[in-house]
């Protein structure tokens, strides 16, 4: 079976069925253009064909282009790989916009049939393309349907005329949401947005699909930019207010990307050249500037980490093979405090039975109440309605009764993170756990074989971190103590796909993999304001690399209370072998003055009395900054970077992130490093290996230790060759 | 080499930029052609003798469009062997078409020009010929445009000018110039603009308000925060540029800033042999001029680098200048001026500028010159330095020196 067939009826309106053998979502290959080529071809020639319908028969119409088609491009001695990319581009674009003229006579615009888009659910990238280019748009009015271009999502956009269909259609005003910011539209706002024409019932999708063929006259099936009169909405960007627009859009756009991002900015690019030209120009020059972002190394990595990788993660990448697959029915959450009534609302979502246990009632029902004020706060954006927040509420149950936990085929505690408190909690349990129950502890930084101990089986027990909040956090880090049985780390990934979430599994050591890198980040900006770096220099650098916030907001957020317990817990743990590197007389300065973070509303920001956040406290400047000596921006944006990517070297050669794909999906979706770079190790083969040793070595001499450049760089620069090379992913 | 002189230097008075302003009934190329008649009958010129003029002007669409500088040409009637050249470098334009024709006349292109501009800013609206730096995503974001009034801010950050600062000058600027019109410091300069029948239109500027206080500006709300703080957040931009600013300071207002107003201007520049051929006597020698460009974003810092260059090009200090004529398109713009050089109020502007009389930009330039040389007559001093700051980023300067 093709990827596309048609049929026709009697009243000869052909339907194009696009569906994918074997597969759950369609996406566009090769094979599948060059089939849907010659059906459209075959169903305009055909005289006795009046209209077209394209379809599917699967609840969804597409999830895109497959991008892997696309990342497939090599150098050949004719062709290099832009080459091959713009004409593969303008084939889809010729297919498309001879759909859209559907056999009219290309003057009158006289002829011609009616083809309409009749989408039965989800719609993304290509999908939504092909509907762009029919003459009308129909979405089956469903809770699941989904439409929209969420290309910017991986560094890439609409390059199958989504982006100048778009914004001839809408404006840019109108389209930038959908283009910008990749929103999936739901079929009534989708309508409202003027995205699609009418909204139908699902079962009648084909049938007025029909009758719209039928009835559709020659003006129907003429789009705006083919007629003569054809203005653009909004105006053109030399038009008074289109004027306003783009100088507009180019400000905010920039701004949002921090520069970092190149592929807003080629959009809007293709949007203003193309909106200064003749349709088919406009295609031809999005076709181009999707070659170049396509080009550009970043947005492979950020294809390769956002999407590939990713998914290949929440698919089972790191699964132990040959263990069955295990659901988690009944899950125990122990401590019911912010992670652990996350942990229970991200579980209860998924429709797992959840016993939510604290000896403390109060701490029960604030837990309870957690819980409940996000599932209003989504309901209120009407992400879920009233059913589903009660389900959720239906299935978690709290409870101060330990032998609860006999029923639970996983248990996970979330207790407050001091070794002591945890050791005991850990035995307690241990006494009511069934001989397969999974027990997990939530730390980010404890050890997990040393917790282990203290449990019924350490080969069940392992380490499940989330992050924070965890309702919007989509990593878990799973921590392998050192005997923790293959099965057991399965029933954990298995449980993280039953809830939604990416997992990357890493081994037992100190701080694990994503806190081992975020600390010696928070601990750089607090170096830096004691260096007498202009605090403003540290936080706008770290935007600019790309960072969702700079190193001093992030630890006003996290407080600066946590900031000293890990360092006293740091030094304990180290003894001799800890050395500060200069952050101890910030970080204990601000605790002194009590100037904790967000949560006093003084920190290294100062607040307004609701919490807002204003400026940078004036008190920095007035006790450390020097403003002779300011450390270049190029070299505190590399330090910053650098501190991070090199730990992340660090943590693969000491064997704790067992695969670099892992360390850039864990480290984007847990802390936001560097996206646009694919992450961590992205980023670095980015620069090459060489370009990092040589600024590695010139920071080490004023810095000292942590900026030395690991062997594993030295090694791959005598090899020439970048981690993602090395490694052959 | 030849030297260039300046024969004759006039402008039309400024009328507010704004229909109700007293020019606005007149047509772009009708006020050019005045000003051409003009120092062509004052000086009894033959026009045959003039290689060409060259006028500057900004906003070179509908009624300005179509190389308005022949059209003017024509319509005052000059000798159909002139051309006319128009030229746009934003705000420096009529300077450039000054320092264009002083240069053709050192390189023996001719022995005469009539250089200059118009600006009819309330009939064809600034920025309405559109402008890529603006829009095209590939420049605008490359070079981190942000629109001028943002720019004038960020000059006003990064120096700390305050906002008392910038209206003390302004407030200052409207006292000299009151003074300079009270005590007729303009006379050999302005040209009364008179319709077909001889009635008079205009014979003042129109645009100054000598009433004004710190106290009445103290009043007036920033223009340029809410573009820059809120939609669509322009500072941001500034500060991608300039990370060591946490906030910008929103300064300039429209008090402070320079007034949108009509107005032409002219100089007849020519070789010595030309002066002797018409029996004309030479006021001012252009000893240089020259042009640079600046970081686009805080874009209006032109005139300070212009001028290093312009004082190495003359091989003179910046002592040796007696009179300055810096353009007020902001205030911050002037003090960043005199800030950069430590040069005293006194010698700079001394007549008010753009805040109190208006800036009509092709004519600046050349409003500028007749000024400082007015002024250099006035007090029997010898250097003049006229400079503006130009959009995307450039500066233009051009020293004369009396002779």
């Amino acid at each position: 079976m093709a990827d596309f067939s048609y049929s026709i009826d009697l009243d000869g309106i052909a339907t194009i069925d696009w569906n994918v053998p074997k597969s759950q979502l369609n996406v566009l290959t090769l094979s599948g253009l060059e089939t849907l080529e010659s059906i459209i071809d075959e169903v305009l020639e055909n005289s006795k064909i009046k209209g077209v319908i394209i379809t599917s028969m699967k609840k969804d119409f597409s999830g895109g282009m497959d991008l892997k088609m696309l990342s497939k491009f090599e150098s050949s001695k004719e062709n290099s790989p832009s080459s091959q990319i713009y004409d593969l581009v303008m084939r889809l674009h010729r297919m498309l916009r001879k759909l859209e003229l559907a056999g009219m006579d290309p003057k009158t615009k006289k002829g011609g049939k009616p083809v309409v888009w009749a989408c039965p659910g989800i719609s993304a990238g290509i999908g939504t393309e092909i509907g762009l280019a029919c003459h009308h748009r129909l979405v089956a009015d469903t809770e699941r349907a989904k439409i929209g271009l969420p290309e910017i999502m991986v560094g890439l956009f609409p390059g199958g005329g989504g982006t100048t269909r778009l914004v001839r259609m809408l404006g840019l005003m109108a389209s930038a949401a959908l283009l910008f910011e990749g929103k999936l539209m739901k079929p009534n706002s989708a309508k409202s947005a003027g995205l699609v024409d009418e909204l139908v019932n699902p079962d009648k999708l084909l049938v007025r699909a029909k009758t719209w063929i039928l009835e559709a006259t020659e003006i129907d099936r003429i789009k705006p930019w083919d007629s003569k009169n054809y203005k653009m909405p909004g105006g053109f960007p030399y038009h008074p207010t289109g004027f306003m627009t783009f100088a507009g859009a180019s400000a905010m756009i920039k701004s949002k990307s921090k520069g970092v991002y190149p592929a807003p900015q080629k959009l809007l690019s293709a949007i203003y050249e193309g909106s200064l030209t003749s349709f088919d120009n406009a295609l031809k020059i999005e076709a181009r500037w999707f070659t170049n972002i396509l080009m550009q190394p970043s947005t492979s990595n950020m294809i390769r980490s956002l999407f590939v990788n990713k998914a290949a993660l929440e698919k089972g990448l790191k699964r132990p093979e040959n263990v069955p697959s295990q659901k988690v029915v009944k899950l125990a959450v122990i401590g019911a405090g912010m992670m652990g009534s996350g942990i229970a609302q991200s579980a209860a979502t998924a429709g797992i039975k959840v016993i939510l246990l604290d000896k403390d009632k109060i701490a029960l029902k604030n837990g309870l109440s957690k819980i409940e004020s996000i599932l209003d706060e989504a309901v209120k954006k009407k992400r879920i309605n009233q059913d589903k927040k009660s389900y959720i509420l239906n299935n978690v149950l709290a409870s101060t009764d330990y032998s609860e936990l006999t029923e639970c085929d996983m248990v996970i505690e979330a207790v407050f993170e001091d070794p002591k408190i945890k050791e005991i909690v850990i035995a307690s349990a241990s006494k009511y756990i069934g001989k397969d129950t999974v027990f997990a502890s939530n730390t980010s930084t404890l050890p997990i074989s040393k917790l282990a101990k203290h449990s019924k089986d350490p080969s069940q027990f392992l380490g499940i971190h989330f992050f924070s909040p965890v309702h919007k956090m989509k990593l878990v880090e799973v921590i392998k103590g050192d005997k923790t049985e293959q099965k057991a780390i399965a029933k954990a990934l298995d449980f993280i796909k039953q809830i939604h979430k990416t997992p990357i599994v890493v081994n037992d050591s100190r701080n694990f993999y994503a806190n081992r890198c975020i600390i010696p980040y928070l601990n750089e900006g607090m170096c830096m304001v004691g260096e007498g770096i202009a605090p403003i220099i540290i936080e706008n650098a770290a935007q600019q690399l790309g960072m969702p916030v700079g190193p001093l907001q992030l630890i006003d957020e996290t407080s600066i209370d946590l900031g000293v317990s890990i360092a006293n817990a740091t030094k304990k743990a180290l003894g001799k072998d800890y050395q500060d590197i200069g952050v101890e007389k910030v970080l204990f300065k601000m605790f002194e003055i009590g100037r904790l973070g967000r949560k006093v509303k003084a920190g290294f920001y100062e607040y307004s009395e609701s919490g807002k956040r204003v400026r940078l406290w004036s008190g920095l400047k007035a006790e450390w900054q020097d403003d002779e000596n300011q450390t270049s921006f190029e070299e505190v944006k590399n330090r910053l970077a650098l501190v991070q990517c090199l730990e992340a070297v660090r943590a693969l050669e000491n064997n704790v992130l067992l695969d670099i794909r892992e360390g850039d999906v864990g480290a984007i979706l847990g802390w936001g490093c560097m996206p646009w770079a694919g992450g961590p190790f992205g980023w670095l083969d980015l620069k090459g290996s060489e370009t990092i040793i040589k600024i590695c070595d010139k920071l080490e001499i004023t810095y000292g230790k942590r900026y030395q450049a690991p062997n594993f760089l030295k090694e791959l620069n005598k090899k020439n060759q970048g981690f993602y090379e090395v490694f052959n992913y | 080499m030849t030297d260039a002189y300046i024969y004759d230097a006039i402008r039309s008075p400024r009328g507010k930029g704004r229909a109700d302003g007293a020019l606005n009934e007149i047509t772009s190329v009708k006020l050019s052609a005045d000003i051409l008649s003009s120092i062509r009958d004052r000086n009894q010129l033959d026009t045959k003798l003039i290689e060409d003029v060259i006028w500057g002007n900004v906003t070179q669409i509908g009624e300005q469009g179509g190389c308005l500088a022949r059209s003017a040409v024509l319509y005052a009637g000059y000798d159909e062997t002139t051309p006319g050249l128009s030229i746009n470098r934003f705000c420096a334009s009529g300077l450039e078409a000054i320092n264009l024709a002083s240069n053709q006349i050192k390189g023996h292109a001719g022995i005469a020009y009539v250089a200059g501009g118009v600006e009819m800013m309330s009939r064809v609206p600034m920025g309405s010929d559109g402008a890529a730096i603006a829009v095209d995503p590939t420049l605008s974001m490359n070079n981190f445009f942000v629109p001028q009034g943002i720019s004038a801010d960020l000059i006003a950050t990064e120096y700390d000018i305050s906002r008392n600062d910038v209206d003390i000058f302004a407030v200052e600027s409207q006292k000299r110039a009151d003074i300079a019109w009270k005590e007729n410091r303009f006379k050999k300069s302005i040209v009364e603009i008179k319709d077909q029948n001889g009635l008079l239109i205009l014979a003042k500027d129109e645009h100054l308000r000598p009433e004004t206080t710190i106290q009445s500006l103290e009043a007036l709300k920033p223009s340029f925060k809410e573009m820059g703080e809120i939609m669509p957040g322009f500072d941001n931009i500034a500060k991608l540029k300039y990370p060591h600013l946490e906030k910008l300071n929103h300064v300039h207002h429209a008090g402070n800033s320079s007034g949108i107003v009509d107005g032409a201007s002219a100089i007849l520049i020519g070789s010595k042999e030309f002066g002797v051929a018409s029996g004309l006597k030479p006021r001012a020698r252009i000893l240089s001029s020259t042009s640079i460009g600046t970081d686009p974003t805080i874009m209006l810092t032109g005139p300070v680098p212009v001028t290093k260059k312009i004082l190495k090009l003359s091989n003179l200090k910046i002592s040796d200048i007696d009179l300055f004529e810096v353009n007020e398109a902001f205030a911050a713009v002037v003090l960043r001026y005199m800030q950069a050089y430590d040069i005293d109020h006194n010698k700079v502007n001394v007549n008010g500028g753009a805040i109190a009389m208006g800036h009509p930009l092709g004519a600046t330039g050349a409003m500028l010159t007749s000024t400082v040389l007015e002024e250099l007559e006035r007090r029997d001093k010898e250097l003049g330095l006229i400079t503006l700051c130009v959009a995307s980023g450039m500066g233009s300067a051009t020293i004369i020196e009396r002779v």
